[in-house]
């Protein structure tokens, strides 16, 4: 497909719009919340993420009373496809905006109220189960204690703060991994790479078995060469491929031993795993030198065949990431025009596996998200057609539109996971919405309610402040 | 398609004054080929000019001026440290056009007769003064560049006839140009608004000025009005209120899908203050 092409049949997100009624006492403490959201994704029913949008409004809040209502509009639109954390961001933008508004008007700082309202380990989430163990108030603290959140302002200048929220996923996964004649690991997923899971996962199976992450080679494989997978989608390839690679991996330990105990002539239960070989288990388990994984890979034709692991699993036990931003904007108060000059991404990743890419996901998704909230938009026409479908008029940051993203991980490990990996890729692009409208009523004392904050748009606002 | 490679603009002339069809010139071809390769235009004769000796080149014309050719690619523009001390406001609004390798290539003749009212290059020129030789059949003439331009897409060349050079007159002394446009981003954006100013101080007084205004009308404009604001001024602030009214009073924009009518308007009068202080501070030597 051209790029034109792609643009105007691949499916935007839904649209949305989203009323938001909060009740705060003086001191910050957040009494009630109630949302009445439409979104719309084109001309056919369910296309829209409205089910995820209303659970994730009120997620990164433990508020006693609240009213979820919604409802879906059909339209001759393109369908609506999914796009990072679908609904999230929207349902975000019109809550976070409605708590920094709160906190402008009742001067109280937009993280303590966040921390006194926030969900904790316990909390009863607002779509229902009990948060067990989650990062949220993590991510408000290091945002809190971040230099970033003590730089002096300038002139036309503001600072924003949003929380956001993603639940994860597991789903389908089926992983495979051959042990090598040569001691290396070759491992089979699913799951395409959109953002360092092959990497990750290599380094999961390489603790796994105890040997060099250069001695594991990650395949992404054609859809018959595995069991039923689920695509790349919900932050899952990470954890669910993960998961399933570990366990696989495991798998292939188990025989691996046994392999050891029967060339030494004990049991397999006698034989244990460790620094990529089989040692005897104990001073009972007799005197015997490590059997390396490349001893038992070159000898696996004659001692019982290849030597391999799977899993197939409906992954379950994934965590949600919260993530707490920060951002200064300098708004241009003749023109409108809104420039990034500092960004904050706090994300609780649960273990960070390979953390350059998850720093790379925490500012990837801001970028999108810098660009959801300053100037990306499908114009339509009166005929209904698209008018910008090409990256010139459709038009997403470039790098020299965004400042350095700072980021922290914060590593509140998932315990559904064996090295407690929770999903990243999503939640990123959900804080920057409300936050760069934020930090722009900061800059100019106009909220901006409605997105892409365009320089017509902020400039429109700014005057009509002034009468 | 025919494929010409002219040694002289006046054969480049008879040529195009011979074809029938479709008739693209190509000089860095930053527009036609792209054109070509979207299928937009398909020419029955492409005129290569970059083989017409002396387009290449950037000379100092003997009363201080300097003759530009049509090839000269927007990079070697930006490198040429003499013009850039004469002319910055024309310099700069050329490396706005595209990125770093489409300046490797385009030129300012190709974003003139590109006919584009948000040409980057053109209202600089303008304000400048800038004439162009036109080269035709029967000769050639010189005309100031914005007589060339006729409305998007189009110019007021004849048939047969090609810009042959581009000359900026003599900067002399106590003068100073700028060009400011307005992109919601930081690169990659065709220009909303643009302005540019060219003056001369007498001491700190304004005795000479050109404002030429981009993306608020058909074609880019020259604004008596916005001259005469600024004109016998030291650009006060009621000068540069005048400059604003004037800016936005000679603003004829459309909305569309890069902005709209209203903020076109205003931003006009916000950077043809902005660009005029430039300019003034530039005519002072306070800045390069």
């Amino acid at each position: 497909m051209s790029r034109s092409e792609v643009l105007r049949a691949t499916g935007p997100t839904a649209s949305a719009s989203m009323d938001v009624k909060i009740g705060m006492k003086k001191d910050g403490t957040i009494t009630a919340g109630q949302i009445f959201f439409r979104m719309q994704g084109g001309a056919f029913p369910g296309m829209s993420p409205i089910g995820e949008a209303l659970p994730c409004a009120f997620a990164c809040y433990d508020i006693p009373a609240l009213k979820h209502e919604a409802v879906e509009v059909i339209a001759n639109r393109p369908k609506a496809a999914a796009y990072r954390a679908p609904g999230s961001p929207m349902a975000a933008f019109a809550v976070e905006s409605m708590v920094d508004e709160m906190c402008r008007e009742l001067k109280l700082d937009p993280i303590e109220v966040r921390l006194k309202n926030g969900a904790k380990n316990g909390s009863k989430s607002s779509y229902g189960p009990i948060y067990t163990m989650i990062g949220l108030q993590e991510t408000l603290e290091a945002a809190k204690a971040h230099p970033n959140y003590a730089i002096p302002l300038g002139p036309n200048q503001g600072r924003g703060v949003a929380s956001g929220f993603w639940f994860n996923h597991g789903g389908e996964t089926s992983v495979s991994l051959a042990v090598g004649e040569d001691g290396t690991a070759t491992v089979m997923i699913g799951t395409p790479d959109i953002g360092g899971s092959r990497a990750s996962i290599g380094l999961m199976v390489a603790e796994t078995l105890g040997i060099p992450y250069e001695d594991v080679r990650v395949n992404v494989v054609e859809t018959g060469a595995l069991g039923v997978n689920e695509p790349t989608h919900g932050s899952r390839a990470t954890f669910a491929s993960g998961k399933a690679a570990v366990e696989a991996a495991r798998q292939a330990i188990a025989e691996m031993c046994r392999r050891a105990a029967a060339d030494w002539g004990i049991d397999a239960d006698a034989v244990e795993w460790k620094d990529g070989a089989a040692h005897p288990a104990g001073p009972n388990a007799g005197k015997h030198p490590p059997m390396t994984i490349g001893e038992i890979g070159a000898k696996m034709g004659s001692t019982g065949g290849p030597i391999s692991g799977h899993h197939e699993v409906t992954a379950g036990g994934y965590g949600a990431s919260f993530g707490t931003h920060v951002v200064d904007v300098e708004v241009d108060p003749e023109t409108g025009r809104t420039t990034v000059i500092r960004y904050l991404v706090v994300q609780d990743a649960g273990t960070a596996i390979h953390p350059a890419y998850v720093e790379g996901q925490y500012q990837g998704g801001a970028a999108q998200g810098i660009g959801w909230a300053l100037n990306e938009e499908y114009v339509y026409g009166t005929d209904g057609r698209l008018q910008n479908p090409v990256f010139l008029d459709y038009r997403i940051p470039v790098a020299s539109d965004l400042p350095m993203i700072d980021t922290v991980i914060i590593e509140v490990p998932n315990p559904g996971h064996p090295y407690g990996v929770r999903g990243v890729g999503e939640t990123g692009i959900t804080p920057p919405l409300p936050a760069i409208a934020a930090a722009i009523a900061g800059a100019t004392g106009a909220r901006i309610r409605s997105l892409p904050c365009t320089p017509p748009k902020v400039l429109a606002a700014i005057k009509a402040l002034r009468g | 398609m025919r494929y010409h490679t002219p040694t002289s603009f006046t054969d480049a002339a008879a040529i195009a004054a011979r074809a029938t069809g479709t008739l693209r010139f190509l000089a860095g071809g930053t527009d036609v080929l792209v054109q070509m390769r979207a299928g937009m235009v398909q020419p029955d004769d492409l005129i290569d000019l970059k083989h017409i000796p002396g387009v290449d080149k950037i000379e100092q014309t003997p009363d201080g001026g300097w003759k530009i050719g049509i090839a000269v690619p927007g990079i070697v523009l930006g490198g040429h440290a003499a013009l850039v001390r004469d002319w910055p406001g024309v310099v700069e609004g050329m490396n706005l056009v595209g990125s770093t390798q489409v300046q490797g290539r385009a030129t300012l003749a190709g974003n003139l007769c590109n006919g584009s009212p948000a040409a980057d290059s053109v209202p600089g020129l303008i304000a400048a003064g800038a004439m162009v030789t036109v080269t035709g059949p029967s000769g050639s003439r010189d005309i100031p560049v914005e007589a060339v331009p006729a409305g998007p897409g189009k110019t007021n060349l004849a048939k047969g006839e090609v810009i042959s050079s581009i000359t900026l007159p003599p900067r002399g002394k106590n003068g100073g140009d700028a060009y400011l446009r307005f992109i919601p981003r930081t690169e990659m954006d065709i220009a909303v608004v643009g302005c540019a100013v060219s003056l001369r101080l007498d001491g700190d007084k304004i005795v000479e000025a050109r404002v030429a205004l981009g993306a608020v009308a058909p074609t880019v404009l020259l604004s008596e009005a916005c001259a005469k604001a600024i004109i016998g001024t030291t650009l006060d602030d009621a000068a540069l209120a005048a400059l604003t009214k004037a800016a936005e009073g000679a603003a004829k924009p459309i909305s569309d899908k890069r902005g709209t009518k209203e903020f076109r308007i205003e931003v006009a009068g916000v950077l043809a203050r902005r660009a005029a202080k430039i300019a003034y501070d530039r005519a002072k030597g306070l800045t390069k």
